[in-house]
């Protein structure tokens, strides 16, 4: 009898205990395929970075939003003089970091002047080349003069690279990384997760969240069971090979969205045979795009015929130019006197887009003669053989910057392109600013990469996010590679 | 005993001075420039060559070696290049998954193999002893990453007991953490188990054929107090020098299954880093499991010798 | 471990096949090997091309073990994989026999210091955990069948060595030794003609084990997608693609994974069979 009585008192603390439990969930875990090399976005190129601290631990003048546009952040409002060259931001007040210092208008002045010093280690230092001077009027007023006129200056304000940090742990941000975001980070565990918790001391909008833990995942092997038995709830950035296993699911929500990232099969434009028009030609129409998105990509992501997302107001509609028809393929070889086809070698790196794009590829070039060994990299030696030193025949990789059509007009970049005429009409953009005029030209460049077909153009990366059909405020898109978990809850 | 144990050393320590030269020359002409991965694609030459100097990369080799083992012998492990903290607070990090998972690993696979070979050996010839050893070949014909597949897929994903992989870190409490390891020491343990239960029964087979065992018996002692009481104790030798060799092997030899499970061990770090060109982790953590492996032999070695003095003798 | 240095004379039986493992072994082993040769002939589909329009098909009569992710018959790729797995296994053991056994058997010669210095390397190979150190290679010198060859061959080699030499000291003692001594025949001789022989066996137990972890080891390194590349299909690198498509097409794991097992299986049986033909007081134990 006794037993009995403790264990019903028992019973009654749980169910008291376990009350709160019938509020919405407060804890996530995210996987992220990378892990960053350190944490401070303002010190490294690495993607992983900003997919852990952008708008969660830290914030910007401005910031970038779920489509692209530019919302205010640590700056409340701001005045651009008439000609441009002159942008005097208004702080908020009462903001502080999560050590618990305050922050104002020198923390603004540090932090960009930081960014474009000399001896910066920021990766972006372009986006700030364009200040000639920062002054911290009062502690919530502060006026950036410009060299000349920028019309991206609000939106290269509101990057990862150009977030506001403290004189105080700007040194040790790397490990140990305090901004003004609505987390505050908790701790790294290397080669495993980290956490971050909510900052009660946020100026703003306080998170749903109270802990919101980034566990590294590299793989779509590992991320899909991790998902199953729900140790994982989310991922932003999923791998669609690992998509079939979810489809389906009623616990899940697969949300396709875009990306900037145009596929490519690079090719090496300086190396017989390469060099020749009918050979890349010949590839293009080797390609069947459908079959490649079908079997690299899950069927997801939009077949593209020249550099520039289908999303642009620029896009012209290319993927005709070089439908897929090995007989054509065959007979331009044949022009280019190789009937017999040709052995070259293609190099992978570790993303399952190139790895499995790759092993397609190598099969329809295989179909016209042409017969492409297939090398796998990893990113380190891809970036030193591919990428510097220009050692390739054939290569997959997504190029996922934004807007970034003058990369084939750059002296000496990795496709070793050279054709004045495009160069010419990048030059003429660099220096318009009317848009129906510019995206004149940006149709004029895509044509010419197509006719010229300089690489194998696949298609649009698409993001893949996948997470617990009960969590909302995940972005569709990726305007940049961010995780914000700042809107992120559970609706039940 | 002196001069052997003295010798035995004097061995241990030339092979581990010839194993950082090779480590060294391997990792010498890899490919790959670790300044250049760790500045990326928008890097200039010019800053990738000050971060070179920064980090040591520009002296000659025979000053490099003699700078990077001085610093062993000292301790110093150097500082990580991709993650800018000290190797020795990396590599006690993963041992704090690498270390209990090998012992979790090794007392499960003690615990199955020991009971099966003893079943078998007291049954020897008949259906029990067929069956226990024909489990036990299947056993080690198993790739333990296909046999993790299959755990992950039973237990995580279908019944949901235990997670499919990571580890929360012992901060988050020992069962949660004990919870992680559970699949990932059972999916290591099994091709062991069966490759211990076969050396269990081969030498109580043999132990049990010895004339004192057959005295034992014709005395009229138990059965049960013969296999237990003698023959498990003289059978011990051989038993305890594969387990010896196992847990080296699991310590180091893990690295698929925390591949399998996304575990931060050893392993993990020393792929990590070979992909991130993190060179001066590899080179200490593949010395730290070189060391590892040489301690087991000698240590295995010596206690041959404290039970066979006939041994030490032989060179 | 298993079954390594006996040192007995060898004694072939007549009724080999009697002894059930080896039979078991024998069959295994001989199938395996039958289905990777008719691979060079015919196989039910071309491996090599993708059919993406076909993928992830079920088994059935038309493909008897399913397709994978790229519309690929798995019953072929597990035949022309099985080629690929036992070129590997087999030219690594070579490595390991071709440089180890004379090693083994010239340190076992000679004696003195320089047996002293070739055991020495040999420890040294051994103080390097080998699955890790042929990862390492593979990821540092590039993947391919070749570089993963090479990475499991070099642990062969004082594996071999060590059977050969403590093989070889425990004939060099033996009285037909000492007449051919007598004989005035010189050491490389002997080895030759009385040593080589009378541990071949050994060599051959030790071949098939060896042979057998070859197999386990590729396929770890092919799983690790730093063993045979595209299109060459390589069963640990069918189980790695399989991985994520566990639940939708759980074939696409079963049998690359079963493939393994039996061929494993077969060969130790193999090794066990032998081992008991040749060494009377194994088979007593059994």
């Amino acid at each position: 009898m006794k037993s009995w009585t403790s264990f019903l008192a028992a019973t009654a603390i749980v169910t008291a205990l376990s009350l709160p439990a019938f509020a919405a969930r407060t804890d996530l875990v995210i996987g992220i395929p990378l892990e960053p090399p350190h944490l401070d976005p303002t010190a490294g190129a690495a993607a992983a970075i900003d997919e852990v601290l952008y708008a969660n631990v830290f914030e910007g003048l401005t910031r970038i939003g779920p489509s692209g546009e530019v919302l205010p952040a640590l700056a409340e409002s701001w005045e651009i003089s008439d000609d441009g060259a002159v942008y005097t931001f208004r702080l908020r007040s009462g903001v502080t970091f999560h050590d618990g210092s305050a922050f104002d208008a020198e923390d603004v002045k540090f932090s960009l002047d930081r960014a474009r010093a000399e001896d910066s280690v920021n990766a972006q230092k372009i986006l700030f080349e364009a200040i000639d001077s920062v002054e911290a009027v009062d502690p919530a007023t502060v006026k950036i003069t410009l060299r000349h006129p920028q019309g991206a200056f609000l939106y290269n304000m509101g990057w990862g690279d150009a977030v506001i940090v403290a004189p105080e742990s700007a040194g040790t941000n790397k490990e140990k990384p305090i901004g003004t975001g609505p987390f505050r980070f908790e701790n790294w565990a290397k080669g495993a997760s980290i956490r971050l918790a909510k900052a009660d001391s946020y100026w703003g909008e306080p998170a749903y969240l109270d802990k919101v833990e980034f566990r590294i995942v590299p793989d779509a092997a590992a991320a899909v069971p991790a998902l199953l038995s729900g140790d994982v709830q989310a991922f932003p950035f999923f791998q669609p090979d690992g998509v079939a296993q979810i489809e389906g699911d009623p616990r899940f929500r697969i949300e396709v969205g875009a990306t900037e990232g145009e596929t490519l099969l690079s090719m090496n434009n300086r190396k017989a045979p390469f060099d020749k028009l009918q050979v890349r030609q010949a590839i293009s129409y080797a390609l069947d795009r459908q079959a490649i998105i079908d079997g690299a990509s899950a069927g997801l992501g939009t077949p593209i015929g020249s550099h520039q997302s289908p999303a642009s107001k620029a896009y012209v509609d290319l993927t005709g130019a070089y439908p897929h028809d090995v007989a054509r393929a065959k007979e331009l070889l044949k022009e280019a006197g190789l009937e017999n086809g040709f052995k070259t070698t293609i190099k992978l790196p570790p993303p399952s887009y190139a790895r499995l794009g790759g092993e397609i590829i190598a099969s329809q070039l295989r179909e016209v003669g042409i017969d492409a060994e297939i090398i796998p990299v990893e990113w380190a030696q891809w970036l030193d053989q591919v990428f510097t030193r220009k050692d390739y025949d054939l290569t997959i990789v997504s190029h996922t910057e934004p807007n970034d059509i003058d990369i084939y007009a750059r002296k000496d970049y990795y496709f070793n392109y050279d054709n004045p005429e495009f160069d010419r009409v990048i030059a003429e953009l660099n220096l318009i600013s009317d848009e129906a005029k510019r995206n004149e030209l940006l149709r004029q460049a895509q044509k010419i990469l197509a006719d010229d077909a300089v690489v194998g153009f696949l298609y649009e990366l698409p993001k893949v996010g996948v997470w617990d059909a009960r969590l909302e405020g995940f972005w569709k898109d990726a305007p940049i590679q961010a995780n914000d978990v700042t809107k992120v809850r559970w609706t039940d | 005993m002196t001069a052997y144990l003295a010798k035995r050393l004097a061995i241990a320590a030339i092979t581990l001075a010839l194993a950082s030269m090779v480590v060294f020359a391997v990792l010498e002409i890899v490919p790959g420039d670790p300044a250049r991965v760790m500045l990326g694609m928008n890097a200039s030459e010019a800053q990738v060559g000050q971060l070179r100097q920064q980090m040591g990369l520009d002296g000659g080799p025979l000053q490099r070696y003699l700078h990077w083992t001085g610093n062993l012998l000292s301790l110093d492990f150097g500082r990580s290049y991709t993650y800018s903290v000290p190797v020795i607070d990396l590599i006690a990090e993963r041992l704090a998954v690498s270390l209990p998972l090998a012992l979790i690993a090794l007392s499960l696979s003690t615990a199955i193999a020991i009971p099966v070979g003893l079943y078998a050996a007291s049954r020897r010839g008949k259906a029990g002893d067929a069956i226990s050893m024909g489990a036990a070949q299947l056993g080690v014909a198993v790739p333990n990453f296909w046999f993790a597949l299959l755990l992950v897929y039973l237990f995580a994903v279908w019944l949901r007991w235990l997670p499919a992989g990571g580890f929360p870190g012992w901060s988050a409490g020992i069962w949660p953490a004990l919870k992680a390891l559970i699949l990932p020491a059972l999916a290591l343990a099994l091709p062991q188990a069966a490759i211990l239960a076969r050396v269990t029964r081969s030498a109580l087979v043999e132990v049990l054929s010895e004339d004192y065992i057959r005295t034992a018996r014709a005395k009229g002692m138990p059965w049960r107090k013969v296999l237990w009481g003698h023959a498990l104790r003289n059978a011990l030798i051989p038993v305890v020098t594969i387990m010896g060799l196992q847990f080296a092997f699991l310590l180091a030899g893990t690295i698929i299954i925390e591949n399998v499970f996304y575990l931060p061990g050893l392993g993990r770090l020393i792929f990590q880093a070979i992909t991130q060109r993190d060179l001066i982790v590899v080179e200490s953590v593949v010395m730290l499991l070189v060391a590892t492996v040489i301690a087991v032999n000698l240590i295995v070695d010596l206690s041959y010798a404290l039970i066979d003095p006939r041994l030490r003798s032989r060179p | 471990m298993r079954g390594a240095a006996h040192e007995e004379e060898p004694r072939m039986r007549v009724f080999a096949f009697a002894n059930r493992s080896l039979l078991a072994g024998c069959l295994i082993t001989g199938l395996v090997a039958l289905m990777a040769l008719v691979s060079f002939l015919w196989t039910p589909y071309d491996v090599t091309k993708l059919v993406v329009a076909d993928r992830t098909q079920a088994p059935s009569l038309i493909h008897w073990f399913g397709t994978d992710h790229f519309g690929r018959d798995i019953a072929s790729m597990i035949m022309v994989g099985a080629r690929n797995s036992i070129a590997v296994a087999l030219v690594a053991v070579g490595i390991g026999m071709g440089i180890g056994v004379p090693l083994g058997l010239f340190a076992a010669a000679r004696g003195g210091l320089l047996d002293e210095a070739l055991m020495r390397l040999n420890d040294l190979v051994f103080a390097f955990p080998a699955l890790l150190s042929a990862i390492m290679i593979t990821a540092i010198f590039g993947p391919g069948a070749i570089n993963a060859i090479i990475a499991i061959g070099i642990f062969n080699v004082p594996v071999f060595a060590r059977v050969a030499r403590a093989g070889a000291l425990s004939v060099w003692p033996r009285e037909f030794i000492l007449a051919a001594r007598a004989a005035g025949k010189g050491p490389a001789l002997i080895t030759v003609e009385h040593i080589l022989p009378n541990i071949a066996s050994q060599l051959l137990v030790q071949g098939t084990i060896q042979f057998a972890l070859g197999i386990l080891a590729e396929a770890g390194l092919s799983y690790l997608g730093l063993g045979a590349q595209p299109p060459m299909p390589s069963w640990g690198r069918m189980l790695f693609d399989a991985q994520t498509r566990m639940t939708v097409a759980p074939w696409m794991a079963l049998f690359p994974g079963m493939a393994i097992v039996i061929t494993v299986l077969g060969l130790n049986l193999l090794g066990d069979g032998i081992a008991d033909l040749l060494d009377p007081k194994a088979r007593r134990r059994r």
